[in-house]
């Protein structure tokens, strides 16, 4: 098998057997892009030259007999939002179309302590507004299984290039299912770890109570090698949980006796593609047969989370978005009159169209006279979201259903109509607005396209997901499968 | 129903200038978005507190000292307009 086919910790038995080296590795990773980036074109930035020095510093450490981090040498892709320092950093967007940040995101700078390899920055939906990241200012993304259709989104880029080898590991992040939506799409595991659990320091804004930075990986022990490096308190992020992660790789037992797991009847609702579902059956199956108990379990606000979401996290957009005036960074036209002129000039040619429709929506649920109605309604449903997950999780040890309602859609098909796109998101939304932690992991194809499994669990108990995760997977061969590229 | 008026208020609120094609667009959309939304109002929510957070978190304190930030040529280095240690803008008033 080609290097680039490999999990982070396959490559790092073989570094620590000097059966391979940091640099191969890097070098194998690089030649698959340039094989296959103009088919899935994955990445807005490639940092070639860094890969290579971190490479060859992790080479260095093993030559001199030094021992060396589980993730050390393995190549990971940041998403384009995620603060570089020295690296521009874009949100795929032509408002930060040049902004190299002064500073770097805390989940970057600890897989930089960990000594990662950091291959390039991936593409997404502007400012992580989208499902598909068609929204992207650059260019498409091509799911690796079928050019004709999405990735997901918004983190596509980061789904994408693990599937396609471009990248042994990424990260995303996940307002609304941005990480577990593309990684379902793509055929590999993504999560969306605990509200607090990683830093947001560094992360580019948008919905802040929603907002989370995760891993995207070939499989769940990559996953919770990735969680032992990002989790952890962060005092520049004022709600990074001040807690003591354990170490996630503990959790890696292939055993779910007795596990009790609810699946929401409105997860398996109309509206979710009945090949999906069969998938989903099926693995409820494996689950039982592996010795979950797995019971039927309703929770009846789920209709509700769509709306709610789409008050809550474009009304925070709207006050978060307001920071790029012109003034300090970012995109200014040239020749304003007067500094209202270069706001509004600056912003309106800054964002594109579903960014400013989504700054629109905001305000208007903000504004003086529909505050009540809207916004402060969606809050309130959001509490009751939230009860029907902890009444849930009272009873259950975690709970289990698709990650979105179909497979990859095609390119250009949902993209007219809002509506229609968000609903791509209906089942991870709810997670989001109760800031939970979920993991997205491969259960099969239809039609040879990837289907997501999608488990749900209580807060910072990321270690029973993975066990379940892990579990699901030693027991089946969905994560193996790649797309033909 | 969300008129034109409206949409060329709000926009006006968050410091936006759209086309006429993109009021007739944002119009068109924010009425199909706002009507999705009516969906809430089936809910009860009398006596129902609002969930703006999901930590329980109040407040964050740390003790009052001088600690590291970003260089100021750092931050002015990626300023649209500078002058000395000024970021400089067109005329306010």
């Amino acid at each position: 098998m080609d290097l680039y086919q490999l999990t982070a910790h396959r490559l790092h038995e073989m570094l620590v057997k000097k059966e391979v080296s940091a640099a191969e590795i890097t070098k194998a990773v690089f030649q698959r892009i340039e094989q296959v980036e103009d088919k899935v074109n994955s990445y807005i930035t490639l940092t070639q030259e860094t890969a290579e020095a971190q490479a060859a510093e992790v080479d260095k450490r093993l030559a001199a007999g030094e021992a060396i981090e589980p993730l050390a040498g393995i190549p990971v892709a940041l998403k384009d939002n995620l603060c570089t320092e020295g690296i521009r950093t874009t949100c795929a967007s032509k408002m930060l179309g040049d902004f190299v940040p002064p500073y770097t995101a805390t989940a970057v700078q600890r897989l930089y302590d960990a000594n990662l390899v950091l291959v390039g920055k991936t593409n997404l939906d502007e400012f992580a507004m989208g499902s598909s990241t068609e929204n992207s200012k650059f260019h498409l993304t091509h799911n690796p299984w079928d050019a004709e259709r999405v990735p997901g989104g918004s983190s596509g880029g980061s789904a994408a290039a693990v599937a396609a080898g471009q990248a042994i590991v990424s990260l995303g992040t996940d307002t609304g299912g941005s990480i577990r939506q593309p990684a379902s799409y793509c055929g590999v595991v993504g999560m969306k770890p605990t509200y607090g659990g990683v830093s947001r320091y560094g992360a580019v804004p948008f919905a802040s109570s929603l907002d989370q930075i995760g891993p995207i990986t070939k499989d769940v022990t990559d996953m919770a090698h990735m969680l032992n490096v990002i989790c952890g308190h962060d005092p520049l992020d004022s709600t990074s949980a001040n807690l003591q992660h354990p170490d996630f790789t503990k959790y890696l037992v292939n055993d779910i006796k007795g596990l009790k797991i609810g699946v929401p009847k409105e997860y398996l609702a109309e509206g979710i593609d009945s090949q999906v579902k069969n998938r989903i059956k099926e693995a409820i199956e494996k689950m039982t047969e592996l010795g979950a108990y797995v019971e039927e379990t309703s929770m009846p606000h789920t209709d509700y989370a769509m709306p709610a979401y789409y008050l809550l996290a474009t009304a925070e957009a709207s006050s978060n978005l307001a920071r790029y005036d012109g003034v300090s960074f970012g995109f200014r036209v040239a020749d304003a009159e007067d500094i209202v002129d270069m706001f509004k000039r600056s912003r309106s040619q800054g964002f594109g169209d579903e960014v400013k429709l989504r700054i629109m929506l905001g305000t208007y649920s903000l504004s003086a006279g529909y505050y009540d109605a809207y916004y402060l309604k969606a809050l309130k449903v959001r509490t009751l979201i939230k009860q029907d997950f902890d009444q849930a999780l009272e009873k259950y040890d975690l709970l289990l259903g698709p990650t979105s309602p179909s497979t990859a859609f095609k390119i250009g098909e949902l993209i007219n109509d809002p509506i229609k796109m968000y609903l791509q998101d209906i089942c991870t939304i709810p997670v989001n607005l109760a800031g939970l932690p979920a993991i997205s992991l491969p259960c099969g194809l239809v039609n040879n396209l990837p289907v997501g499994l999608q488990l749900i669990g209580k807060a910072f108990d990321e270690g029973t997901l993975l066990q379940a995760a892990f579990t699901f997977e030693q027991n089946t061969e969905h994560h193996r499968l790649r797309p033909e590229l | 129903m969300i008129s034109k008026q409206d949409v060329d208020h709000v926009a006006l609120l968050a410091r936006l200038e759209l086309t006429e094609e993109e009021k007739e667009l944002y119009t068109q959309q924010l009425n199909k978005i706002l009507n999705a939304a009516k969906a809430l109002q089936e809910v009860d929510t009398d006596n129902i507190p609002p969930t703006a957070h999901v930590l329980p978190i109040q407040n964050v304190f740390r003790e009052d000292r001088v600690g590291k930030s970003i260089d100021p040529e750092k931050a002015l280095a990626i300023a649209p307009e500078r002058e000395e240690s000024f970021f400089k803008v067109p005329k306010i008033v």
